[in-house]
C-alpha cells in the first residue's frame, strides 16, 4: 500500500481547519486511507474523531498509508493539507 | 438583599436584565433501551438523524459564515464519522437502541478528547452538542438551543457551543454568564466579537432560575442576582459612560497639562496587532516570545523567529517595540529546554533570564534573530529581559544584547532586589519595564496562581507602589525610561497613580487602552504626584485605592 511519512509542517498540526480538511479529502476516496503517528497504530483518515484523537501537533511524524487507483495523488493531496 | 456569584470576567461591560436559560437538558437514554429486535431499521434510524444533524450544522454554518462556518462543519464531519458510524451500528446490532447506542459510542470519543491537550478539551463542547442534537431527534424531543424570547435577556448557559450562538441575534442578548469556559472558551472569543458582557467560569450559575433579574461585570466577574433596581441601573450607566468616554479619547496619552505618557499595548504574537492598532496603540510595550517556542519539539529556526519578529515591528513604522525574550521556565516548560531539576516552587526557580543563563545559545539565536528582523524596518526595537535579580545579571545580558547589535537593551523589574537595587542596575540597563503581576507575587510572597490570597495579590499594596516608586526614581536620576507592563497599567485610577510615581510609558491589553487614555486626559501630573504621595502614605490596599481616588477628581466622569 503506497505510503507517505512527513513531518507536520501545519501551525495547528491535525487540529482545527486542518484536521477537517484532511478528512474531507480522505473521504472522496474510495478506498482505505490511514493516517498514524509516529510508530502508533494506524486509524482510519475519514474519521475526524480518530484523526483529532491522534492530537498530531507541528513537527509531529506521521504516516499516512492510501490504496486503490489515486492513491498517489490522494497521498500528495493529504501531505499537502498537513504542510501548509 | 442581592446574592453575589463570582467567575471570570472575559469580555469588559456590564449587562442588566433577566436570565434565561439555555437548555440543552435533552435526556438521557435509559442505560438498558433496546430496540424490538430489527437492527437494521433501527441502525438507519440512528444514521439518518445523524445525516439530518450533520445538514443542519452545515447550514447554519453557511447562514453564519466566518470562522463560525468552519466550525460547524468540523461538527457535520463528527456527526457522519464512519468510525462513530460502526461503533453505533455494533452496538445497535448487541441490542441497544439507537439513541443509547448513539450516546455510548460519543462517550468513548469524548473520554478520549477530554484527556488530551487544551485544545482537544475545548472540542469537547462541540462534541457533546453533535451528540445532544442527535438524540433530540431520536428521542423526539426539542433540540437545544437558544431560548425564544421578544425583550432582551442574559443568557445563561453550562457552556455555550458554537451551533448555538450561530444563530444568536446580538441585539436581544444584554451579557453571558456560563458556568464552564475560560478565557479562550468559545463563549468568551464570541462575547468580545458582539461587544457583549461575559463572565465564565462562575460557579453557582447552574443555580440561577428563568427571570431572575441579574446584573453581570464583564470586567470583574461578578455577577448580581436580584439587586437593587436603582444601583443596578446606576452601575449600568456608569459603564455605558465609560464606554462612551473611552471610545471618544485619541491621540497619544498624555495629562490634561500635556504630560505625554506613551500608551503601548501588550501583545502575545502578530495575531494581537489589529486589535493593539485599533484602540490606538503607540507601539508595543511587551512582546511576549513565548508563543513562538510552546508546545513544539524543538526550538523554532532564525528565519521563522525573524519573520514572527518583523511582522510586529512592521506595524508600528517609527514606533517603539518592546520584545520581551524567551520568558520560561518550570512554570511555562519546554520540551527542548527542560529544567534542571524538579522545582518545588516553580516562581522562585530557574525561569527566565536564569534559564537563559543555563542555555546562552538560545538568547543568542533569538537576538540575533531580532537584530536581523530590525534591520529592514523602522520600527525602535527596544529589548529587554525577563527575571533580572541583581547587576550581574543585568550586566551579562547588556553584553550578550550589545554582542547581537541590539541597540536598546534593557530589563524587566519583577524582583524586588531588582527594585530596591534599581540605583544600580540602571547603570547596566538602558530602560526599565516593572512587571507588576510578578512583583507584587514576590513583594507579598504571595502565589499568582492561589485563590484566597487576593488581598495580597493586588498591586494597590503600599509596600508595592513603594517598589516601583524605587525603580522609577532609579531611572529618572539615571535618565533612563521606565514603563510599567503588567496589569496594574490597565487599571485607569492606578494608570494615574503610576504616572505620579514617575513611570514614563504604560502598556496593557489593548482593550483597556482607551479608559486609561480618558483617565490621563481628565487629569493633571500634580493631581497624579498628589494621588501618588497620598497611595504611598496609605495603611492598607483599600486605602491606597481609596485615598489615590479623591486626589483625581476628574475620574468622576468616567463613573470610577
Amino acid at each position: 500500500m503506497p505510503e507517505r511519512r512527513i513531518t507536520v509542517e501545519s501551525e495547528v498540526g491535525l487540529h482545527a481547519r486542518p484536521a477537517a480538511l484532511f478528512v474531507e479529502a480522505a473521504s472522496k476516496a474510495e478506498g482505505n486511507v490511514t493516517v498514524a503517528k509516529g510508530g502508533g497504530a494506524p486509524v482510519s483518515a475519514k474519521s475526524i474523531l480518530a484523526v483529532m484523537g491522534l492530537d498530531v501537533r507541528n513537527g509531529d511524524e506521521i504516516v499516512i498509508s492510501a490504496d486503490g487507483d489515486g492513491a498517489e495523488e490522494l497521498l500528495d493531496t493529504l501531505a499537502g493539507i498537513a504542510n501548509a | 438583599m442581592a446574592d453575589k456569584l463570582s467567575g471570570v470576567g472575559v469580555s469588559t461591560g456590564v449587562g442588566y436584565g433577566p436570565a434565561l436559560r439555555l437548555t440543552r437538558a435533552v435526556p438521557e437514554p435509559p442505560a438498558d433501551a433496546r430496540h424490538d429486535g430489527d437492527a437494521d431499521a433501527e441502525a438507519r434510524r440512528a444514521f439518518a438523524a445523524a445525516e439530518e444533524v450533520a445538514r443542519d450544522l452545515t447550514d447554519r454554518g453557511e447562514r453564519a459564515g466566518g470562522e463560525a462556518r468552519e466550525v460547524l462543519a468540523a461538527q457535520a464531519l463528527m456527526a457522519r464519522d464512519p468510525a462513530l458510524a460502526d461503533d453505533i451500528k455494533r452496538r445497535i446490532g448487541e441490542g441497544a437502541a439507537a439513541a443509547r447506542a448513539v450516546s455510548d459510542a460519543m462517550a468513548v470519543y469524548r473520554e478520549m478528547l477530554a484527556g488530551a491537550g487544551d485544545y482537544l478539551s475545548g472540542r469537547v463542547a462541540d462534541l457533546d452538542d453533535v451528540r445532544d442534537r442527535i438524540v433530540a431527534r431520536l428521542l423526539g424531543v426539542p433540540v437545544p438551543g437558544i431560548p425564544q424570547s421578544t425583550s432582551p435577556f442574559v443568557l445563561v448557559a453550562e457552556d455555550l457551543a458554537p451551533a448555538d450562538t450561530a444563530m444568536l441575534d446580538p441585539e436581544r442578548v444584554l451579557a453571558f454568564v456560563t458556568r464552564e469556559g475560560g478565557p479562550t472558551s468559545h463563549t468568551a472569543i464570541l462575547a468580545r466579537s458582539l461587544g457583549l458582557p461575559a463572565v465564565v467560569a462562575c460557579a453557582g450559575a447552574d443555580q440561577i432560575t428563568d427571570g431572575t433579574m441579574l446584573l453581570v461585570d464583564g470586567a470583574s466577574g461578578d455577577v448580581l442576582s436580584g439587586p437593587d433596581p436603582t444601583q443596578a441601573e446606576a452601575a449600568r450607566a456608569a459603564a455605558a459612560a465609560r464606554a462612551a468616554a473611552a471610545a471618544e479619547s485619541t491621540g497619544p496619552g498624555r495629562t490634561r497639562d500635556g504630560h505625554t505618557v506613551p500608551l503601548l499595548a501588550n501583545i502575545g504574537g502578530p495575531q494581537d496587532l489589529p486589535a493593539a492598532l485599533e484602540n490606538g496603540a503607540e507601539g508595543v510595550g511587551l512582546y511576549r516570545t513565548e508563543f513562538l517556542f510552546l508546545d513544539r519539539a524543538d526550538a523554532p529556526g532564525h528565519e521563522e523567529q525573524v519573520a514572527a519578529y518583523r511582522a510586529v515591528l512592521e506595524a508600528f513604522p517609527g514606533g517603539k517595540v518592546v520584545v520581551r525574550t524567551l520568558d520560561s521556565g518550570a512554570d511555562k516548560p519546554l520540551a527542548f529546554l527542560p529544567p534542571a531539576a524538579a522545582e518545588p516552587n516553580p516562581a522562585l526557580g530557574e525561569r527566565g533570564l536564569r534559564m537563559m543563563r543555563r542555555h546562552p545559545e538560545m538568547l543568542k539565536s533569538q537576538l540575533a534573530a531580532l537584530a536581523e528582523a530590525q534591520r529592514d524596518t523602522d520600527a525602535d526595537l527596544w529589548v529587554m529581559a525577563p527575571m533580572v535579580t541583581d547587576v550581574d545579571d543585568a550586566a551579562w545580558f547588556a553584553a550578550a544584547a550589545g554582542e547581537a547589535g541590539i541597540e536598546h537593551a534593557g530589563i524587566m523589574i519583577e524582583v524586588p532586589a531588582a527594585a530596591l537595587r534599581a540605583r544600580h542596575l540602571a547603570e547596566a540597563a538602558d530602560f526599565f519595564s516593572i512587571g507588576t503581576n510578578d512583583l507584587t507575587q514576590y513583594t507579598c510572597a504571595a502565589d499568582r496562581e492561589v485563590g484566597g490570597l487576593g488581598r495580597f495579590q493586588d498591586p494597590w499594596q503600599p509596600a508595592v507602589l513603594e517598589l516601583v516608586a524605587a525603580a522609577a526614581k532609579a531611572a529618572a536620576a539615571a535618565e533612563r525610561s521606565c514603563g510599567v507592563c503588567g496589569e496594574a497599567a490597565a487599571d485607569p485610577v492606578l494608570a494615574c497613580v503610576l504616572t505620579g510615581l514617575g513611570v514614563t510609558t504604560l502598556s496593557m491589553g489593548a482593550t483597556a487602552l482607551p479608559l486609561v487614555r480618558a483617565a490621563l486626559a481628565r487629569t493633571t501630573l500634580a493631581q497624579c504626584r498628589e494621588a501618588a504621595q497620598g497611595a504611598l502614605a496609605a495603611r492598607g490596599n483599600e486605602d491606597a485605592k481609596r485615598i489615590a481616588r479623591q486626589a483625581l477628581p476628574g475620574l468622576a466622569e468616567l463613573g470610577l
